[in-house]
């Protein structure tokens, strides 16, 4: 019975999402659901960079470039118009199995192009094979030179968007029709959706946060604490340490690029905005102030500041908020706001579970 | 290719690889007395650069150079006191992300105080369009003071850390800490003491490569991963080696770009770093052994 009790927060979180949605919708507030949304996917992100910095201590300054793989990928699938090759076999066929269908775009223009499902399956696999050839050598750095090699790879990431006509250079791409699950059920920004799709979101996030609290409590989770605290015992015990960190990289990569491609589609554009380091080094942020190994507190505090940034609340100084922070929770609370100051006399490095 | 050509493309290489191996230099200094990469390295040359570009419309340039170096000198020391110094016997990695959040509150500091406008310095001597012809090829002024002004950073570095008590203490504290301070070297100081001098080399480097490549708030993050490049590529700490790595960068980026788009120059520097980073971590020149007891 007991390690049921790991799953009650993630109930009561699943009733606070409902109570807020009853709230804002009996106080006709509902736009606030819009920026709540978004935040969950930002969440996402973060949820697999908790897992990849708090659980197996490997830091990753490149995991706006994750996300970016997600979303572009879609992006480009679902609004590169294939009309001129409409007759070619490969086409065809894929017209005739439903994964290209032709749409209009808002001028009225026929638009030929992969449909959101067949887009998000590529999308998933290309981010799992880039981030097990990244991860390969990359996952082998300690320190300061992973961190670089992170930096280095979200860079690449963002020069390439930037640089490649397909990605709209500057500009993005625009137009991205919203992604329909199943009938009836459909990742949309348009307002009559907007209930909707917040509960998708938060479908996904509670789903994800399942996952990672059931990871962390597993073998793996076991074997992760294990080379944070000690990697050569751990080693020297038979953990196969690199497979295990290479495993949790792809993982967080994974959730990073889910949270791309939906909110890609319901933003219904992306740009390289989404890219700069300074985006990678705000999901870092989020995952310091929660307390490096601490999912809830990753979760919540990124819904908090990325609610209150969407909301347009630190103004210019957005970038400049989330450095401050950073810097000030370095310096002061190493293991977060969250923690309670009792559990904080243990050990200086971040350890122990999640409901701590 | 012919030989003016090539000529051109090695001074380009050249100019640019100089300036990556000052930002390497700035890198090892920190390292060695620190153990910590600062990642905020590529902010110095940034700020730098701005404050001489709006020193220059009041005073002379040498003097708002002078003024320029001086205060991001300054700066430097003031990123140590306030921030670095208070963390005491914290991980490495707690280091490293406390500099990262520095380099973006610097960035984001530079966004309102200077806007996102691309600015640059004036020529030194001459303007942008006059040239000296070397082997065939024409090349700016600015390119020789560039090198001018590296050769004299590095040239200057070696005595002041071979001959000078300061600098032999620096070394001191880099060598072994502990045995530093029952010497009694204040160990603190000179940790101060180096950060001030990344910032100051960096704030002239900055300076003599604006008229080149031009200043803007951001640049600083892309200069930090060639210069961090070259320090690897040259072995972590030790700055005549990332002298020569710099030179290399510089010129395999300037052929690359006579080739290819000039979009995938950072894409070539960041493939080197990785190809580094996991075939040889020690550098080109390094021993394996050392790098490995580094690594850590």
């Amino acid at each position: 019975m007991t390690h049921l009790r790991r799953y009650i927060p993630v109930i009561a979180v699943a009733l606070g999402v409902i109570i807020l949605q009853v709230v804002l919708s009996g106080t006709r507030s509902t736009y606030y659901m819009t920026q709540l949304t978004m935040s969950a996917y930002y969440a996402l992100v973060v949820i697999g960079l908790c897992l990849l910095m708090g659980y197996a201590g490997q830091i990753s300054l490149g995991h706006a470039g994750f996300f970016a793989i997600g979303g572009y990928t879609t992006a480009v699938l679902t609004t590169f118009n294939l009309m001129a090759y409409r007759d070619t076999p490969l086409v065809s066929l894929c017209r005739s199995l439903g994964v290209v269908v032709q749409r209009q775009d808002i001028y009225g223009a026929d638009i030929l192009a992969f449909s959101p499902w067949p887009a998000f399956i590529v999308a998933i696999l290309l981010t799992v094979i880039i981030a097990f050839m990244i991860g390969l050598p990359v996952i082998r750095l300690k320190g300061h030179y992973m961190a670089m090699a992170s930096l280095g790879f979200g860079l690449i990431i963002y020069r390439i968007v930037l640089g490649g006509r397909i990605f709209g250079q500057a500009d993005g791409i625009s137009n991205i029709p919203p992604f329909k699950i199943i009938d009836g059920l459909e990742v949309n920004g348009r307002a009559a959706f907007r209930v909707e799709s917040y509960y998708i979101a938060w479908f996904v996030v509670l789903a994800a946060m399942t996952l990672a609290i059931n990871l962390v409590h597993s073998r793996v989770g076991r074997a992760l604490r294990s080379i944070h605290e000690n990697e050569e015992a751990a080693h020297s015990l038979g953990v196969n340490t690199y497979r295990y960190k290479l495993f949790v990289f792809v993982l967080s990569a994974l959730f990073a690029a889910v949270g791309g491609v939906l909110l890609t589609h319901y933003n219904g554009s992306i740009g390289p905005s989404e890219v700069t380091v300074t985006k990678s080094v705000r999901y870092l942020v989020i995952v310091a102030v929660g307390g490096m190994a601490n999912l809830w507190g990753a979760l919540f505090m990124g819904i908090i500041l990325n609610f209150l940034s969407l909301r347009g609340v630190f103004g210019s100084y957005d970038d400049a908020v989330f450095a401050i922070i950073l810097i000030a929770i370095m310096l002061f609370a190493p293991e977060g706001l969250l923690r309670l100051p009792r559990l904080r006399a243990k050990s200086p490095l971040p350890s122990g579970g999640t409901n701590g | 290719m012919n030989l003016p050509q090539v000529v051109q493309y090695c001074f380009a290489g050249v100019t640019v690889g100089s300036i990556y191996a000052i930002v390497a230099i700035g890198f090892n200094i920190i390292y060695n007395t620190t153990g910590i990469i600062n990642f905020a390295q590529g902010e110095f040359l940034i700020v730098g650069a701005m404050l001489a570009i709006s020193f220059n419309h009041f005073v002379p340039l040498p003097v708002a150079i002078f003024l320029a170096v001086v205060i991001t000198t300054i700066i430097g020391g003031l990123v140590e006191i306030v921030f670095i110094r208070q963390v005491r016997n914290a991980s490495v990695l707690r280091l490293v992300v406390i500099t990262i959040g520095i380099s973006i509150l610097m960035r984001e500091a530079m966004l309102h105080i200077w806007d996102e406008k691309v600015r640059s310095l004036p020529y030194f001597t001459g303007t942008g369009v006059s040239t000296v012809t070397i082997l065939g090829a024409h090349i700016s002024p600015q390119v020789l003071w560039v090198l001018g002004v590296s050769a004299v950073i590095v040239m200057g570095l070696t005595p002041f850390f071979r001959f000078t008590l300061t600098g032999r203490a620096m070394r001191a504290c880099a060598d072994d800490r502990m045995a530093a301070r029952l010497c009694g070297i204040n160990d603190r100081w000179m940790v101060t003491l180096s950060f001030m001098l990344s910032a100051g080399i960096g704030a002239l480097a900055g300076c003599v490569i604006s008229p080149v490549t031009q200043t803007q708030y951001d640049m600083g993050a892309s200069l930090a991963i060639k210069g961090f490049t070259v320090a690897i590529l040259g072995g972590l700490g030790n700055s005549m080696a990332a002298v020569a790595a710099g030179l290399m960068l510089g010129l395999v980026e300037a052929f690359v770009m006579s080739q290819f788009d000039v979009a995938y120059k950072e894409a070539v520097s960041i493939v080197i770093l990785l190809l580094i980073l996991v075939f040889r971590p020690s550098g080109l020149f390094g021993k394996r052994e050392i790098a490995a007891m580094r690594a850590l």
